[in-house]
């Protein structure tokens, strides 16, 4: 019986060896981005695209703009892609990351209850919209995780002249996009998306877009590697070939045609 | 209402159709947690017999200890793991974080306490009926728990599956060390989760459903095994 | 190890001396039988010869060595067999002495031969019949080939057949030149198989004498009220 125990043991161990040697056999690296590019299925769409011309497998990890970072800062990633201006900017001058490249936009959109009890559809701009919630306290769900939505949502809230701190009708979710939608089309309430992730999202219940198109709601997305200098174990040239590709001609055509129905989510930025 | 039937009409079809990339992502759950139970196997049921049998002082601040930690949440050992593995970390350098390999370390952290725990009362109990007889074999307290692990090992099944159904339906630490990377180390509680936030309940009762039904699966073999095994050694 | 010397054991259990000054002297050979009525303190007498109690006071001398790793053994009352094969349950006392493992299922097999159970090696011990367990809890002592075997009541509630198997066991263990101690309610046994009688009542030894003499003559109350408590109905058949 030991004879067999020993071989299972042996068997496992090596599949285990095997499955993981099998995931790293290529040339690959870990991609940090937000939970709207991946579960807007962009991703899906066109890292087969680069994986197929580089030979270089990227792996993501969504999380919210604001982990990212933090993973970046921890060297556990060796590309970022995430939409946070401020932070990124702040990131690269701290020397964590390596030159910031404008990848891709997509906008902000409010969502809300098709009933639309605040009025937001009738608003003459961002501020306004944001403004019109408040006075009417309809109930509203922050993502509340440090993301790049929540920071352009609090962004949006200060220019629009409202302290949310301690408001009765302002949740904060703590999640990333999918659940905070799902939150707020469980209490039909108001929120910001990004257009991407609202696209693929089917959930919706109630929910509609009540407000969108002001150029104030433009959402750019940003690249960068984080710092060999700092890591040394980044992988330098397979990341510097990553951010070469998504910026270039054939990486904008791969953004571009992304679509869902016939919407394209995500708008390449020509440099 | 209309929604579950929706999502329990389209589990089914999701089944029947056998999608590959499913059957991929069950696979990897099976090995990871299997392995992650494996080790919980080989540290977890020695350690519990130890302390089921052994007798020395501060024994009972480690039992009290040991069944606390079997509800430990799994994202608090998601994050530690995550700590000790990151680069910044004491072993970043081996590079493990965002790999399977993260993940069975994560759960074999979550499976032990649990396994023990459970190995420590069964073992326990058998000691017990054995203590007078052991002794006046002359066993030593080590072999005893040599013994007794052997002579338990039917019950000692329920330690098993029951760390085999805490790691497959874990999802806090998998989620946290292993990154949820496509095709890398997607199991199937992130994947539920995944699908869950994109707003697409109807996929994920579809893959919950699966994961149901290959733990009651690995149960119903587990209790075919004991039944055959009670009847030979009953 | 022989000859062994007992002197004025005492252990304490819930406040109440179960051993109050026990002592007892035993040569190196032969059958006693130990006598007296429930909680006289005989099991727990045979507990601390096996070493599984510690004594509160007194002194129990080896043969003015000391007491000896191995070479007691003890059958208790209602011996506890693993879930394993009887070959397993009896290869398993062989452990503790380090025998290597061929050795081990020799023995094994050849004290399973002289109990009668040899067709049964490889059945579950948890399958057999109360006389069948008993039996195998003798082999399992036996194997070991111990100096001094103790038995505690081996065959209360054993039906008539399965007491004379197990009453031919102990003879032939005891003409191997093992020393037995053994309790027992069974006055008729302890006639069929005493050499000595130790009659302990109230955590002492009242008496020690030869078993026709015991029998016929005790010397003690104690052991009159005894014996006659439990001879008439036994003698009416």
């Amino acid at each position: 019986m030991a004879n067999g125990v020993l071989k299972f043991l042996t068997s496992a161990v090596f599949s285990v060896t095997a499955m993981v040697s099998a995931a790293q056999a290529g040339e690959s690296i870990v991609l940090a981005s937000t939970t709207s590019t991946e579960q807007s299925g962009l991703f899906n769409f066109i890292l087969p695209i680069f994986e197929k011309s580089s030979g270089i497998a990227v792996k993501v990890v969504a999380l919210g703009t604001g982990q990212a970072l933090d993973v970046g800062k921890r060297g556990d990633a060796d590309v970022l892609l995430v939409h946070d201006r401020a932070a990124e900017d702040k990131f690269v001058a701290e020397g964590y990351g390596v030159e910031r490249k404008d990848v891709m936009y997509n906008d902000f959109v409010l969502v809300g209850p098709a009933a639309d009890a605040a009025g937001v559809k009738g608003a003459k701009d961002t501020a306004d919209a944001f403004g019109r919630i408040a006075k009417k306290g309809s109930n509203w769900v922050s993502r509340g995780d440090r993301s790049g939505t929540h920071a352009a949502e609090l962004r949006f809230w200060g220019s629009a002249g409202v302290d949310v701190k301690g408001q009765g009708w302002y949740k904060e979710a703590g999640a990333g996009m999918g659940p905070t939608l799902n939150m707020a089309a469980g209490m039909g309430a108001y929120t910001l998306a990004d257009r991407g992730t609202w696209a693929s999202f089917k959930n919706r219940q109630d929910l509609t877009i009540v407000y969108a198109g002001d150029p104030k709601l433009y959402n750019p997305y940003g690249v960068m590697l984080v710092n060999p200098a700092r890591h040394p174990h980044v992988k330098k040239a397979a990341g510097e070939k990553f951010i070469a590709w998504i910026t270039s001609p054939d990486g904008r055509r791969a953004i571009s045609a992304y679509k869902i129905g016939n919407e394209q989510l995500f708008y390449p930025l020509s440099r | 209402m209309n929604g579950l039937s929706l999502a329990f009409s389209e589990a089914f079809s999701l089944l029947a159709g056998f999608d590959h990339r499913v059957a991929e992502i069950v696979l990897l759950s099976l090995q990871v947690s299997g392995l992650a139970v494996l080790f919980g196997t080989l540290i977890g049921l020695p350690l519990g017999a130890c302390l089921g049998v052994g007798r020395f002082p501060g024994r009972q601040v480690l039992v009290v200890l040991l069944n606390g930690c079997m509800g430990l949440p799994s994202v608090v050992v998601g994050v530690v793991v995550y700590l000790i593995l990151s680069r910044s970390g004491p072993l970043g350098e081996f590079g493990l974080l965002y790999s399977a390999t993260a993940m069975v370390i994560a759960q074999t952290f979550l499976v032990v306490p649990l396994m023990a725990a459970i190995a420590r009362q069964v073992v326990e109990d058998a000691w017990r009926d054995y203590e007078e007889e052991l002794t006046a074999m002359r066993f030593r307290w080590f072999d005893s728990v040599r013994v007794l692990l052997h002579d338990c090992r039917h019950s000692l099944m329920v330690a098993v599956l029951a760390g085999l159904g805490r790691a497959m339906s874990e999802v806090g630490a998998v989620m946290i060390v292993g990154g949820n990377i496509d095709r890398s180390t997607r199991v199937m509680t992130t994947a539920i989760a995944l699908e869950t936030s994109k707003g697409d309940l109807p996929l994920a009762i579809a893959l919950g459903t699966v994961l149901l039904g290959v733990i009651l699966l690995l149960n119903a073999v587990a209790y075919v095994l004991r039944q055959w095994a009670t009847r030979r050694y009953a | 190890m022989f000859p062994l010397r007992v002197s004025d054991l005492r252990w304490h259990a819930a406040g109440r001396a179960v051993l109050d000054g026990l002592s007892l002297e035993l040569g190196g050979e032969g059958i006693t039988i130990l006598l007296g009525p429930n909680g006289a303190g005989k099991s727990v007498f045979l507990r601390t010869l096996c070493g599984l109690l510690e004594p509160d006071a007194g002194h129990i001398d080896w043969g003015g060595a000391a007491r000896p790793e191995f070479g007691v053994a003890m059958v208790f009352q209602q011996p506890k067999m693993l879930r394993d094969s009887l070959l397993g349950n009896v290869e398993l006392a062989l452990r503790p002495l380090k025998v290597p493992a061929a050795e081990r299922q020799a023995r094994a097999r050849a004290v399973l031969e002289r109990v009668g159970l040899l067709h049964r090696a490889r059945d579950s011990a948890r399958s057999l019949s109360g006389g069948e367990r008993q039996r195998l809890a003798l082999a399992r002592a036996w194997v070991t080939r111990p100096r001094l075997l103790l038995l505690d009541e081996p065959t209360a509630s054993l039906d008539p057949s399965s007491v004379e198997a197990i009453e031919r066991i102990v003879r032939e263990i005891r003409t191997e030149g093992t020393r037995i101690l053994m309790t027992t309610h069974n006055l008729g046994q302890a006639t069929r198989l005493a050499d000595d009688v130790v009659f302990i009542d109230a955590g002492r030894v009242c008496e020690h004498a030869p078993v026709q003499r015991f029998f016929a003559r005790p010397a003690s109350p104690a052991a009159r009220l005894y014996i006659q408590g439990e001879l008439p109905w036994r003698m009416a058949f």
